[in-house]
């Protein structure tokens, strides 16, 4: 075998929901989990979990990371990073093999770089344009059930998204077809990120982070193009034309 | 050079080796040379379907292992002289069947056969896996309910990104629906899935559809495709299956129950 293809570093983003803790109450986290764990179970089962816990720090109100790990894992989560944290919460997710996070997404960074450069009008604006503009990724297949998008972009899709697909876009997503699979958009964290289709019949919504289930669903009428998109940390969903 | 054709679903039972045998008889009926492979190692069901399971010297797996060669496991059909069967063992495992195995005997029968036809077993492991990777075509076999519906778009999905084509770049495999056990009264009253219902799921181009009928369990004890059956309704429908795979047009028939037959009549 040749040296060159035992492996290969890749760069790649990879999507996990982020757990923001405002009580430090094990008993109540963990029926809160086990409740949002029961409306979407395929979506959170072995799902990697990022914990953030600035909100908590920012209070003073102090949480026992050993036993929230372990809580995390018994309910088949898998915490792949903590957020937020103070040194010694931070050396003991490190004991347990979890690693830190610095809670600066892609998204977070450019924002932040734009605002200090404002007023001096400089080359970074260019350099965020062009980011912006990456170019989407298109689809003209259907998406069939057991399939699965990452687009570290836009995607478009020209063809149906099956129940059972699921497609991801760090921006915006749409679909030019009936969409009844699970979608989510702003993967990333990008709350400006939108959601289109031609049909929503989706299992799972979401955006940055925020869902919906079918269960939610219900009332939207059939066969009607809607965009989707994010208010006040709720996603709207509204006819389009 | 031959046409590979595969008899999938994902879902069991729901009538992929009745219609491997049907249409490999009706295309070897139209005069193409033809063969039909049994994928479902350790079940061996279309020999039975066939009517030559007291034929059966050597299998598939023996023409892999090379310990046959391919004249001596194809039997010819006693019905049809431009029909053959490769049968599965019975005594083996699933893992007795390889890809490199597999391409190489449809490799060699391609030399000889205008159409080959590969009835996959259920499921959407190894053995279906195999069954459709080297194929051209795919006959999607599908029941009008919910499970065989998501399996079936399941199985798309496959066919799509899992296929020799698809990991070749070439040309995707052309997918075709045929919409199975069909009962036009059960649908009326709700308890299955319209025609409709499904084309609109799965958006595939329809080649047919076979009506519920008494006809494949008479066809099958006896052991003769019930395409041969030209009397029957299930009959009828598999050869204008086939008429239609090879480009004919007919219109679909064995649609509309006993309701939809009057109103039609009545225009209510
Ligand atoms: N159109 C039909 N009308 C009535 N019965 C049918 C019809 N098609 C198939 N059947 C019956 O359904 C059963 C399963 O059919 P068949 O063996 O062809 O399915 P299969 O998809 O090959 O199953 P498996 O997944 O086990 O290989 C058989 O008993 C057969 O007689
Ligand atoms: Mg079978």
């Amino acid at each position: 075998m040749n040296q060159s293809s035992i492996l290969d570093f890749r760069s790649g983003t990879f999507f996990a929901p982020v757990l923001v803790l405002y009580s430090n109450n094990m008993e109540m986290i963990s029926q809160r989990l086990q409740d949002k764990i029961a409306s979407a179970p395929g979506f959170f089962s072995n799902s990697p979990v990022l914990f953030d816990l600035s909100e908590l720090n920012k209070n003073d109100i102090k949480v026992d990371v050993e036993a929230l790990i372990s809580l995390l894992r018994k309910l088949s989560l898998f915490p792949v990073g903590i957020r937020g944290g103070d040194a010694s919460q931070e050396k003991r997710a490190l004991e347990l093999s979890v690693p830190l996070d610095s809670g600066r997404s892609r998204g977070d960074a450019i924002l932040l770089e734009i605002q200090k450069q404002d007023d001096t009008a400089s080359e970074f604006q260019t350099v965020v344009r062009e980011a912006v503009r990456t170019p989407a990724m298109m689809i003209t297949q259907p998406v069939r059930s057991g399939q699965r998008v990452y687009a570290a972009s836009d995607l478009v899709i020209l063809a149906q998204v099956s129940a059972g697909a699921e497609i991801m876009a760090e921006g915006n997503i749409h679909v030019y077809n009936t969409l009844r699979g699970r979608a989510l958009a702003g993967v990333q964290g990008d709350i400006e990120a939108r959601l289109f289709c031609l049909d929503l019949q989706a299992e799972l919504i979401s955006i940055a982070g925020i869902y919906k289930t079918s269960e939610d669903l219900k009332e939207v009428s059939r066969k009607k193009p809607v965009q989707v998109y994010l208010r006040d940390q709720a996603l709207i969903i509204e006819e389009l034309g | 050079m031959a046409r590979i054709v595969v008899v999938t679903s994902g879902k069991g039972g729901v009538g992929k080796t009745t219609t491997s045998a049907a249409i490999a008889m009706g295309l070897a009926k139209k005069g193409h040379k033809t063969a039909v492979i049994d994928f479902d190692v350790g079940l061996r069901n279309l020999d039975l379907i066939m009517g030559c399971e007291r034929r059966v010297v050597y299998d598939f797996v023996n023409v892999i292992n090379g310990e046959a060669n391919l004249n001596q496991a194809l039997i010819r059909d006693k019905n049809c002289n431009q029909l053959y069967i490769l049968p599965a063992s019975q005594t083996r495992d699933k893992d007795a069947l390889n890809l490199e195995g597999v391409g190489k005997v449809l490799e060699e029968l391609s030399k000889d056969f205008k159409y080959i036809v590969c009835d996959s077993p259920a499921g959407i492991e190894k053995g279906a896996y195999l069954a459709m990777y080297y194929a051209d075509d795919a006959f999607v076999v599908t029941n009008p309910e919910v499970s065989s519906v998501r399996d079936s778009d399941r199985m798309l999905g496959i066919l799509a990104s899992k296929s020799r084509r698809a990991e070749l770049n070439m040309e995707p495999i052309k997918e075709y629906l045929l919409l199975s056990r069909y009962d036009p009264e059960r649908v009326e009253s709700g308890e299955m899935l319209s025609l409709e219902d499904v084309q609109e799921i799965l958006s595939l181009h329809l080649l047919g559809v076979i009506p519920e009928s008494k006809a494949v369990l008479n066809a099958s004890n006896a052991g003769i495709p019930v395409v041969l059956d030209e009397k029957s309704d299930a009959g009828q429908a598999y050869a204008d299956v086939v008429a239609r795979y090879l480009g004919e047009k007919r219109p679909l028939r064995f649609i509309d129950g006993k309701k939809g037959f009057f109103r039609k009549l009545f225009g209510g």
